[in-house]
């Protein structure tokens, strides 16, 4: 189970995809990191906040049949490694898209979805019991589906 | 008066038939809903809110620690206690120097929203903010209600001077006990044809009279008007009652395609009808929410409009008919495993 208080401080990053950037080597991390595995020690106190477009590209993808708990409703579902336009690569969900409209370099950009409920999801009752908390989180759209 | 600045709106891309629905249970009660716009399993208020002010804020150029305020109206907040506002705020990027609220009176709730927006704007309190009217729209199934209720979200960004001027606002209730759901029931109740004459009728048409009689405005003054839209008879009578034309109820009225959206139904009409609108233009909306009353806004398309829609056409955000045309049409099982009806 993830707490509360996790979800509380990963929400800029997860929510609007704020990441940092090493002032000494000008690469770009998302997740932010707390100093630059290239620079380490003189990149300490010269980590910068960046705001991320959410704008990337498709580099591989997935099709899963036998989803993780809490994602039955989306099931199949596409999971997808995503080159940001600033650099970083994330795994995330590509939403939206029909099975045939993906495709390797697919230009894709961020949305604001549910990633999951605690004690299983489904608010209307589906898969879940309704009484956790709900995370939020980005996932990606086809550029143009949003 | 305070002014809209920008707005944003959002449709989920999935709808289901009105035919499908009356396959399934062997009994038609359509009312004028050809589709219903769905949303995927991951998407709610909180979410459809959230794009719909993307597309708002990405529209313009402004230095979002100006956005002071954020309304969020609507009858799906996904939490009961905890405000949908707050994860939508920090989606956005505009905490914590924020006032915020989520609003609750039914399908209202969000042009109230922007009345609260328009004061605060015009007190001097802010200098700008974010009214949201978003749903997905709840129903019990073989039920009227389950072949009218839609999904989606409109933002508008209230400030001093913008595109579309607001000459005036007024609100009309009373208390009237036409539809409700109680804490803890998943789907509202609703009282039959007592929704009509007593409630949307009265509150809509005493409302813009209210308005027009003030402002000195008849319905030929108005290029477009927008109702709330329960259905397609009812905006299509009460517009026709107040002297309005079909030409000028047609670019809002979108619930033969998407259905009643609850909070967001009368304010994506709105988004439409402002899509349409040029330079002069007057456009009346009036909402409805059910317990009862209506918000009347006259508001007046500036020159600035022009600009506004270069702007974001340029930038790629989509408008309320780019969200209309592109759908993926569900079958009932799919529509009903999207909306959580089965157990698993
Ligand atoms: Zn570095």
């Amino acid at each position: 189970m993830v707490g509360p208080s996790r979800i509380w401080r990963e929400a800029p990053s997860r929510y609007r995809f704020l990441g940092n950037r090493c002032t000494v080597c000008e690469e770009v991390y998302f997740p932010p990191r707390q100093i630059c595995p290239k620079c380490r020690r003189a990149s300490i106190g010269r980590m910068e906040p960046i705001q991320l477009s959410g704008n990337g590209e498709v580099v591989t993808y997935t099709v899963v049949y036998d989803p993780a708990v809490g994602h039955e409703l989306l099931t199949p579902y596409i999971l997808a490694i995503v080159k940001l336009d600033e650099g970083p690569r994330v795994t995330s969900q590509i939403v939206g898209a029909g099975l045939s409209e993906i495709m390797i370099g697919s230009r894709v950009k961020t949305v604001l979805r549910k990633l999951r409920e605690e004690k299983g999801g489904g608010e209307d009752g589906g898969s879940g019991d309704g009484s956790g908390v709900i995370t939020y989180g980005y996932k990606f759209v086809l550029d143009g589906q949003s | 008066m305070a002014s809209i600045v920008s707005y944003g709106s959002y449709i989920p891309r999935f709808r289901v038939e009105g035919g499908e629905i009356s396959r399934v249970w062997g009994r038609d009660l359509r009312v004028g809903v050809m589709t219903k716009a769905i949303p995927g399993p991951d998407e709610d208020t909180i979410t459809m809110a959230t794009e719909s002010a993307r597309n708002c804020l990405r529209s313009v150029d402004l230095d979002l620690g100006k956005v002071r305020a954020l309304y969020i109206g609507s009858e799906s907040h996904p939490y009961a206690v905890k405000p949908s506002g707050t994860v939508v705020a920090e989606a956005l990027g505009i905490t914590p120097d924020l006032y915020m609220a989520d609003l609750e009176f039914a399908c209202k709730a969000g042009s109230t929203a922007i009345i609260i927006c328009s004061s605060q704007v015009d007190s001097g309190l802010i200098e700008y903010g974010l009214a949201i009217g978003a749903d997905k729209a709840q129903s019990s199934t073989v039920d009227e209600l389950e072949f009218a209720t839609g999904s989606g979200a409109a933002s508008f960004l209230i400030g001093k001077k913008g595109i579309v001027d607001i000459e005036s606002m007024k609100s009309y209730t009373t208390d009237t006990p036409d539809f409700w759901r109680r804490d803890v029931q998943k789907y509202p109740s609703h009282g039959g044809r007592f929704t009509g004459e007593p409630a949307y009728f009265r509150h809509v048409t005493e409302c813009a009279e209210l308005l027009m009689s003030t402002m000195g405005t008849e319905a030929k003054d108005f290029k477009y008007a927008v109702f709330h839209q329960p259905n397609l008879k009812f905006p299509s009578s009460v517009g026709k009652k107040l002297g309005f034309k079909e030409e000028q109820l047609r670019p809002g009225l979108l619930v033969p395609e998407i259905g009643n959206a609850y909070a967001a139904s009368s304010l994506l009409g709105l988004t439409a009808a402002l899509d349409a609108s040029e330079p002069g233009d007057r456009v009346l909306l009036v909402s409805y929410g059910s317990g009862a009353g209506s918000d009347a806004f006259q508001l007046y398309v500036n020159d600035e409009i022009v600009k506004f829609r270069e702007v974001k056409n340029s930038r790629g955000i989509r408008n309320t008919s780019s969200y209309i045309e592109e759908k993926e049409v569900l079958d009932y099982s799919i529509y009903a495993k999207y909306s959580g009806r089965y157990r698993i």
